[in-house]
């Protein structure tokens, strides 16, 4: 499993963090020394090394480093399409991403489009089209609820009836 | 009080910052603003004010007083306040939070919501944050939706149970079932949950294990569809369909096969065939094929599947691409020792990895050369090494020397090499040496008696060219002092003779001794050099008395303290400088009297007496009036503070020949601390008008003495 993801900037600056294991704040900053190391790599090295009993694997987009953190039976290669995959659907999702869009959007999107690709530190969904749908089914559903409270015809309960289902009339109160 | 802004605009502030300082109060000041917002009644911003949040976290700043919000937010029965929630919940409620508990139950709730978008929310962070408590609560409930609900939930719920399995493995006889059935599922997302799922309940319970075996043929079938299949556009990547699926499929065919031969010959051939028909020009393709290659090593696979595995190792080894040479070099590193016959085939490529620019590369090059080492290559692979060793990155020489000791010791085809090899990584990497290196070189060239003459030559002219490398100017300095009567003889079977004088080598080592370069016991090593060669030499015994003399007032203790010691044996003790100072190992003595001598201290009994005194007995040998008894501490430069050392006279100045009597000398140690000792005791005497010495160690006293 992926123990954690990591998005850096040049700078070594935070810019997405998913832990896939329970680490206390002190553990967090101790990772400070590996990335130091991934940016201190010069370009066209080796994607991965390895970091205190960890497989490091990392890649550079643009601006940003994107670092994570493998168990030993684990696929480096594979990681690669990962990463790879993550940020082609980024990319779908904002229309050419860059570093501003993941900073600016981090809660609603960067985040949400993780929690659909990769669960527990596994992968979720390999598809590359069920991501994109389901994030466009849920920003929907995000929109519809956020301004109006909304009751739908059948449901007698108010919390229930706004996300009963997407088809339903929507009348407002 | 003030409207907080909003996210964005926040971010651009906090952006805005010039100085460390400016943004500290800029986030003080809206910590304040959400703290207070919290605290009022639910006002429409709650989310808002979480999110802002949860962006001066991952700044690395305090955010704990928004825990509760993350309760209250989950519990919240609006979409857009649950999802914020839920994301405070995963970034701020780990496990080891108290609060993380208060949220069983909205989590409870929200699995059987009407709508998959919330019940997706309370499976993920489920899925990432879980603890045994929870998992245990909720267990039931997610065994329910991997058997009853559409496809999007049945992934996310296989992922969940995966984190539960880990996190209470007991509960992974509750999820075998219904894993079972999932693996007849069509959509790839649910498959590999499934797939992931059987693989974390197999490598938990042997017995699982067992069950799952069966389901060996319908894993192949799937495999065999996706090597086989047509492009499909949803899957593709490179042309492969569906790699993260078919490298899950594998690691898990891994697990099922080993130690077994039925579950392995049940998958030869589908591993023969996606050894053959993955096309490995891009990474999902190499992906595949790393994976292929660990398993055909990992099961009982035919000799053949194994051969060709290697192959593709090898084929990996001459890839441009970095990450695959990487790779396959960690797999040649796990099968080197069942399959070295193989893997030293590519030790050529191996080697020249070494010289390759990357720092990860260059170190699984060094491990696997390491482990290539055999009495066949070594004086190539050496060569190669020592090469390395010259322009290797520098946390790579500690390792790389003690990796070029320990095989120069196993496979060294004969003394001189090996004197030659330890010299040569001395010269080039000596600060980076184990401490135990200088004894260990002395012990190799004490007992290379051949070599003395070469190897004092040799190590002289090491001395004179450089003397900043402590370890090399240690041995050095030692050598010149045992030897230095071969060196000064100038002639040398093994080298050019080169003509030294008496002034050369004691201006060598007086450079040593005054040098700041030198550590305090390298200069203790050139202080007992200098003395010692003052046997060994005819013309300048007055300037080593001098030398002697004047560091008696040496500021550093230890080597004021030696200077006392050499000068006292020049002044009252000098007819037992000879006998004191000459050569350790059995020096020039008449081969009839050798095997006797050696005798000598052979049968050195140690006992315990009463009064804690030790009797120090010798077979009897002709002992001249020349005999003396030194006992000195080993390794410790001096004696430890609490140790005292009393002799008394021996009970006689004459052993008769042949066994026929004995001479006592006791010798009384106190230890009141019971520091753990090592002595060496020598013992001085002239046999037949020979001069002698012995040494022998005593590395234990039986503990119950002290």
């Amino acid at each position: 499993m992926m123990y954690f993801l990591l998005l850096l900037s040049r700078q070594g600056k935070l810019r997405l963090q998913k832990w896939f294991t329970p680490v206390t704040e002190r553990e967090k900053k101790v990772t400070r020394e590996m990335t130091l190391m991934v940016l201190a790599r010069p370009p066209h090295s080796c994607n991965f090394l390895l970091w205190r009993d960890l497989k490091i694997v990392y890649k550079r987009y643009a601006s940003l480093y994107f670092c994570c953190g493998l168990e030993d039976q684990d696929n480096e290669l594979l990681t690669l399409e990962v990463l790879q995959r993550y940020v082609e659907l980024l990319d779908k999702y904002f229309g050419n991403v860059c570093e501003l869009d993941i900073i600016f959007n981090f809660e609603k999107k960067a985040y949400f489009i993780l929690d659909e690709f990769l669960v527990g530190g596994e992968i979720l969904e390999t598809s590359k089209t069920a991501v994109g749908i389901a994030m466009e089914e849920a920003e929907t559903l995000q929109e519809v609820t956020h301004t109006q409270s909304l009751k739908c015809d059948t449901c007698p309960n108010i919390s229930i009836c706004f996300f009963c289902s997407l088809n339903r009339q929507w009348r407002s109160i | 009080m003030s409207p907080s802004v909003r996210l964005q605009e926040m971010i651009r502030v906090i952006r805005g910052a010039r100085t460390q300082g400016e943004e500290r109060g800029v986030i003080q000041r809206e910590c304040a603003a959400i703290r207070a917002q919290f605290r009022q009644a639910d006002n429409g911003t709650r989310s808002h004010n979480l999110a802002k949040l949860l962006y001066v976290h991952m700044l690395g700043y305090p955010a704990h007083f928004g825990q509760m919000e993350c309760v209250r937010l989950i519990a919240s029965p609006r979409y857009n306040e649950k999802r914020v929630g839920y994301l405070g919940a995963m970034m701020l409620l780990d496990e080891k939070q108290d609060a993380s508990l208060l949220i069983t139950n909205s989590i409870k709730n929200d699995l059987s919501h009407s709508s998959q978008y919330v019940q997706s929310l309370a499976l993920c962070t489920l899925g990432c944050m879980g603890s045994a408590e929870m998992c245990r609560d909720l267990a039931p409930e997610i065994d329910r939706l991997l058997r009853a609900s559409n496809s999007y939930i049945k992934k996310k719920a296989a992922l969940c149970a995966v984190h539960i399995v880990r996190k209470v493995p007991e509960l992974g006889e509750l999820f075998t079932p219904a894993s079972r059935s999932l693996l007849s599922e069509k959509n790839h997302g649910v498959l590999h949950g499934a797939v992931v799922l059987i693989t974390e309940l197999c490598e938990r319970n042997p017995e699982t294990l067992e069950q799952f075996r069966k389901a060996v043929p319908e894993l192949v079938q799937i495999m065999k569809g996706l090597v086989m299949s047509g492009y499909s556009p949803e899957h593709n990547v490179a042309g492969i369909s569906d790699p993260f699926l078919q490298v899950r499929i594998l690691r898990l065919l891994r697990i099922l096969g080993r130690n077994n031969e039925t579950a392995s010959d049940a998958v030869n051939d589908l591993l023969a065939q996606v050894a053959t028909n993955t096309d490995s020009s891009k990474t999902a393709g190499s992906a595949v094929l790393y994976e292929t290659v660990l398993t055909v090593m990992d099961i009982k696979s035919e000799s053949g599947l194994r051969v060709l595995a290697v192959n593709i190792l090898g084929r990996f080894l001459l890839n441009n691409d970095r990450n695959i040479r990487y790779i396959s070099m960690t797999s040649l590193q796990k099968i080197v020792q069942t399959d070295h016959n193989a893997v030293q085939r590519h030790r050529g490529t191996i080697v020249d990895c070494l010289k390759d620019q990357d720092a990860s590369v260059k170190r699984r090059a060094l491990e696997l050369s390491l482990a290539l080492v055999s009495a066949v290559n070594i004086r190539s692979l050496m060569k190669e090494l020592l090469l390395f060793l010259s322009s290797c990155p520098p946390e790579l020489r500690a390792h790389t020397t003690s990796g070029i000791f320990n095989a120069a010791e196993r496979y060294a085809p004969s003394q001189r090499w090996h004197i030659d090899t330890i010299l040569h990584v001395l010269t080039t990497a000596g600060g980076d040496v184990r401490d135990e290196t200088v004894p260990n070189l002395i012990q190799l060239i004490t007992t290379a008696t051949e070599l003395h003459c070469y190897t004092v030559h040799k190590l002289y002219r090491a001395l004179i060219a450089d003397i900043s490398v402590q370890s090399l100017v240690q041995v050095a300095c030692w050598c010149i002092g045992e030897y230095g009567d071969l060196l000064l003889r100038g002639e040398c079977e093994e080298t050019e003779p080169v003509q030294v004088a008496e002034d050369d080598v004691l201006d060598a080592l007086e450079t040593v001794l005054q040098s700041h370069m030198s550590s305090p016991a390298t200069r203790g090593f050139a202080l007992t050099a200098t003395m010692k060669l003052s046997t060994r030499i005819t013309h300048n015994v007055d300037r080593i008395r001098s030398i002697v003399s004047i560091y008696g007032s040496c500021i550093d203790v230890e080597l004021q303290q030696r200077a006392v010691e050499y000068n006292a044996l020049f002044k009252k003790y000098d007819h037992m400088r000879y006998p004191a100072l000459s050569t350790t190992a059995l020096g020039p003595v008449s081969s009839t009297a050798g095997g006797d001598l050696l005798d000598l201290l052979g049968g050195l009994d140690v006992t315990p007496g009463e009064t804690r005194s030790y009797h120090v007995t010798r077979p009897g040998k002709t002992l001249g009036p020349n005999y003396r008894l030194f006992m000195t501490f080993v390794s410790h430069s001096h004696p430890p503070q609490s140790v005292q050392l009393q002799m008394k006279a021996p009970s006689g100045d004459v052993i008769p020949a042949h066994g026929l009597g004995q001479v006592t000398q006791t010798v009384l140690l106190n230890n009141p601390n019971k520091v753990s000792l090592k002595m060496r005791v020598r013992v001085c005497y002239t046999s037949q008008d020979f001069v002698c010495q012995d040494t022998v160690q005593i590395d234990s006293f039986p503990s119950p003495a002290w």
